[in-house]
């Protein structure tokens, strides 16, 4: 098995995936910073909600580095 | 004694699970076939080939440890449980079982169910519990079970592997999902009833006569649902402890590059704490949604 694609796959997954968690978190962030602008009162219960939409966010991002990860060590080694 | 060890050995070393089940024997580079007796498997590759009826040791020894040691601190609260001046413990315990009430309470509606505050306590707890296990540096469980493994049975260490977080196995996350599925279905059939159950997943977005594409749309969401579930703990859990690896293989390498990879992984310790807790969080939460879910009467 040609061990240079497992790698390039395995970096793709990975930067693929930091892309679109990129965008995802950064958007969450400045939503959650107008919201905090807007009312300072609910900054409690916002920081809250946006670390858990920040780990949903993160999820199909994430599984893509576990798995690139997994490829990347346990298989080509 | 200790040959010279690479790197990527080293990762495999501590990627490799302790794994139970029928001893393989490789006849030819590449065709492993199973010996007859049954055994832990001294390498990786014939972990691998051991197949379905093979078990990883570590993982189950692990969870099981920490399942009993949250029910034995609970259990030691709730006994002596006193109105009057709360213990310390007893306050933490208090504390732990309102913020998950409180949790549930938003996020499930679905009416009198006595099973589902307790089993969202349950993931919280025992989840966060097993993810902790990565913040123990890596060398430090692995070497004591391999040395005293070698002391007791006389194996050699550099055969014996040990992975002491539970969840950075797909076995353990994606059984717990797949458990959390059976509650859904459960539920569904038995709150909306089989025929509810199917007009949901038949007629759902775009009514009667798109049957076919609303049944597939359907199905896929259904079962992404405990996939993603499990694989996302598995995903953060795995990229973390392998960052953690990452480090300590930088320990070999001299002093100044010891003590950077020091300050690494102090700083990645404290960032992990954040993504333990919020992927317990996570799962808990995603598993009350997904139950009030299959709560929903249907109109």
């Amino acid at each position: 098995m040609d061990m240079g694609l497992v790698y390039i796959a395995g970096a793709l997954m990975i930067g693929l995936g930091a892309l679109g968690a990129a965008i995802g978190v950064g958007l969450l962030g400045g939503r959650f910073l107008e919201a905090a602008a807007r009312q300072p009162e609910l900054v409690p219960m916002l920081r809250t909600q946006f670390f858990l939409v920040a780990g949903l966010v993160d999820a199909v991002p994430m599984i893509a580095v576990g798995l690139a990860m997994y490829v990347l060590f346990a298989v080509a080694g | 004694m200790a040959s010279e060890i690479t790197t990527s050995e080293y990762i495999k070393h501590h990627l490799q699970n302790l794994t139970f089940g029928q001893k393989q024997t490789e006849i030819e580079p590449g065709v492993w076939a199973p010996t007859g007796e049954w055994g832990f498997a001294m390498s990786p590759a014939e972990a691998a080939n051991m197949g379905f009826w093979s078990i990883n040791v570590d993982t189950m020894l692990m969870s099981i440890l920490l399942g009993a040691l949250m029910m034995w601190f609970f259990r030691s609260v709730a006994k002596k449980v006193s109105t009057g001046v709360p213990t310390g413990s007893q306050n933490f315990a208090e504390m732990i079982i309102d913020f998950i009430d409180d949790t549930v309470r938003g996020s499930f509606s679905g009416g009198k169910n006595k099973l589902v505050a307790p089993l969202a306590l349950t993931i919280f707890v025992w989840v966060f519990l097993m993810n902790l296990m990565d913040l123990i540096p890596v060398d430090v469980i692995p070497q004591i079970v391999m040395q005293s493994a070698a002391a007791i049975f006389g194996v050699d260490p550099h055969h014996v592997y040990f992975k002491i977080v539970p969840t950075t196995d797909p076995n353990a996350t994606l059984g717990m999902a797949i458990f959390v599925f059976m509650l859904m279905l459960y539920y569904s059939f038995k709150i909306k009833g089989t025929g509810g159950f199917i007009s949901e997943l038949t007629l759902q977005p775009f009514g009667k006569w798109a049957l076919p594409i609303n049944t597939v749309l359907e199905t896929v969401t259904l079962l992404s649902k405990p996939f993603s579930l499990g694989l996302r703990l598995f995903g953060n859990m795995y990229a973390g402890e392998m960052v953690f690896i990452l480090i300590a293989t930088m320990y070999g390498a001299g002093l100044a590059m010891g003590s950077f990879a020091g300050l690494l992984q102090i700083g990645w310790a404290i960032f992990h704490i954040l993504i333990i807790t919020l992927q317990a969080f996570i799962f808990m939460v995603l598993t009350t949604v997904y139950l009030d879910m299959a709560h929903q009467e249907h109109h």
